[in-house]
């Protein structure tokens, strides 16, 4: 059903309907030059100082491959288990854009540097899945256009002001099968691409300078039904914010469409992130027309099994493979697993304290807690800071065998943050080895209790709660190194004989 | 021949595609110079070519790459640059207007 008066479809009409969503995502490769020449791949330059005769298209300008950019690719291609087809192509797509100076970009159609694999992903709730790849092929950037009028603003814009630093930029081209099937979904499987490539070393995935850029193909079907429904292309989400309303504000616009008797039309919709909707962008019909061929300038790429078997062999855990780790293995829960995995120079460094430590979820408590709190309020990374993941694992140690209470297992961390060195040596410098001798920890208790004759009174008169202050009080007296089980299993054998 | 060859080719889509505006006369002109072209590539396909490997490229070489270098002696200074744009501003090229709808 519509609502009527605001033209929404009610919950239990959407949950009829399934989405089917592939995504198609560019990402700007992490190179020192660009990719068929050797101007710097450099954001913020002041406009048009990057450029020389190839990326201006100057004729007579000859184009030459980057070999680091073809390895990236391959490499990002083996981390989601693609294939990496013996032969390659580069092509040349042909259209007219005023931010692309050869009229044609040189990207790769029919033979693409590597084929299939799957991207595996998790969702906030720890939720698995996965989608298909189709391809990842390599390609170059276009320039970027900005629009001037008389009086600055966008509408009315006469003329655009082009700047070709970022033309010839490499760029990666990752097409997803359409295995998705929620917003969340899609924004899941492109934190995982994120995630991977940035551990990979590929690309900074730099959302704000705009070096992940994603397409969204968009459908909706009743549940059950076999066939897809005609999808429309959703272009300009540039945050993995956007992407997510964007896809489901697409969503419900066709579930509207449908469910008022109308039909969806193929065509490419863009995104207005203000208004939060999704508008048609008329195309005319030969815009995709690109009369693909082979570019001439270009001689083929071949990659013989072994090749890529050598880049194989330096991949390391994918951050994916991490966080099932982490959970499978460690018991830590999806949330803080994520945290972790984010940060791959923490994680890096927890599994260090993990492993020193054999105490993974008692390391975790520490990284995530205290230790990320003082990281944050100093301004200094754990990984970067003076305690080592071996004076972490003696913290975690002490704590894990009673030496030390929590409450001087603080202390120490701050000691060690400020200064290095060990653990061990820190609480015995200080003084804070927790006293579990239950003679002392007894007479620290009458001492508190003769101390407090109210509060004793108050408890026995059934306001056990009290219970928390005079531990409180005896961990106090001790200077916080009392064992705070025994504080309390001797409070209460006290208070309970009248 | 002639005919089948440019009964293949939309001459008007392709001078769009191309962005050229062809008159009339131009187009009765360049139809069958066209046709005439693909009938003489057509002539290929009469070769045996059973043991011939497809290939995209008639220069034997492969994998012409180079390292991921900087070349600072081929940039262009910023007025080297733009010398041949018929409208510059602020150090961009000017061009006219384009937004998504003109795409
Ligand atoms: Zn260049």
């Amino acid at each position: 059903m519509i609502d009527e008066r605001t033209g929404e479809v009610s919950a239990e009409t959407r949950a009829r309907y399934e989405a089917v969503i592939g995504i198609e995502c560019h990402v700007e490769l992490k190179t020192v030059s660009k990719m068929f020449c050797g101007c710097p791949n450099a954001f913020g330059s002041p406009p048009n100082t990057n450029v020389c005769p190839v990326c201006l298209a100057l004729p007579g300008a000859l184009p030459v491959p980057n070999a680091k950019a073809i390895e990236q690719i391959v490499r990002a291609g083996l981390a989601f288990g693609s294939t990496i087809p013996e032969h390659a192509k580069f092509d040349r797509k042909n259209y007219f854009y005023p931010d692309m100076p050869k009229n044609y970009q040189i990207s790769q159609y029919d033979m693409p540097l590597t084929v299939g694999g799957i991207v595996r992903y998790w969702l906030e709730d720890g939720t698995r899945g996965e989608c298909r790849l189709t391809r990842i092929h390599l390609e170059e950037d276009t320039g970027k256009s900005t629009h001037a009028s008389a009086d600055g603003r966008l509408a009315g814009a006469t003329s655009s002001l082009v700047d070709f630093n970022r033309a010839g930029v490499p760029l990666m081209e990752c097409v997803g099968e359409p295995d998705l099937r929620s917003a969340e979904e899609a924004v899941a499987f492109l934190e995982s691409l994120a995630r991977t490539f940035r551990e990979l070393g590929v690309s900074d995935v730099k959302m704000e300078e705009g070096s992940l850029r994603c397409d969204a193909n968009v459908s909706v079907r009743l549940r059950g039904a076999a066939e897809y429904g005609t999808k429309a292309e959703i272009k300009n989400m540039n945050s993995f914010r956007s992407a997510r309303r964007a896809i489901e504000s697409e969503i419900a616009r066709q579930i509207a469409v449908l469910e008022g008797g109308g039909r969806v039309i193929q065509e490419t919709r863009g995104w207005d992130e203000a208004a939060g909707v999704t508008h048609s962008q008329r195309s005319k019909e030969e815009a995709h027309d690109y009369r693909y061929f082979p570019d001439p300038d270009l001689v083929p790429l071949d990659s013989p099994p072994a090749a890529a078997d050598a880049v194989r062999a330096t991949l390391i855990e994918t951050p994916y493979e991490r966080y099932i780790r982490y959970v499978d293995g460690f018991g830590i829960a999806s949330k803080q697993a994520t945290q972790l995995v984010d940060d791959a120079a923490l994680s890096q460094w927890f599994d260090r304290v993990a492993a020193a430590s054999g105490q993974p979820l008692a390391a975790m408590h520490f990284v995530l807690g205290d230790l990320s709190r003082l990281a944050n309020e100093t301004g200094i990374a754990i990984s970067g800071g003076k305690v080592t993941p071996e004076a972490l694992a003696e913290l975690v140690e002490l704590t894990q065998n009673n030496a030390i209470n929590s409450s001087a297992a603080k202390k120490v961390l701050e000691v060690l943050w400020i200064e290095g060195g060990s653990a061990k040596a820190i609480v015995e410098r200080e003084g804070l080895a927790q006293v579990s001798d239950r003679a002392a920890v007894a007479a620290l208790v009458a001492e508190v209790l003769d101390a407090n004759p109210k509060v004793v009174a108050d408890y026995r008169a059934g306001k056990t709660n009290v219970l928390g202050f005079l531990t409180g009080a005896v961990m106090k007296a001790s200077r916080g190194k009392a064992n705070p089980a025994l504080t309390q299993e001797l409070l209460r054998e006290k208070l309970e004989q009248k | 021949m002639l005919v089948m060859a440019s009964d293949r080719i939309d001459i008007r889509h392709v001078a769009r595609l191309a962005r050229l505006a062809l008159s009339d006369a131009e187009i009765a002109t360049f139809a069958p110079q066209l046709a005439n072209l693909l009938s003489f590539v057509d002539e290929l396909t009469e070769l045996d070519t059973a043991n011939v490997a497809a290939t995209a490229q008639v220069v034997p070489s492969r994998n012409v790459e180079r390292a991921d270098a900087l070349r600072p002696e081929t940039l262009l200074s910023h007025d080297a640059a733009l010398a041949n744009a018929p409208q510059t501003q602020g150090g961009y090229f000017r061009v006219p207007r384009i937004l998504a709808e003109d795409i």
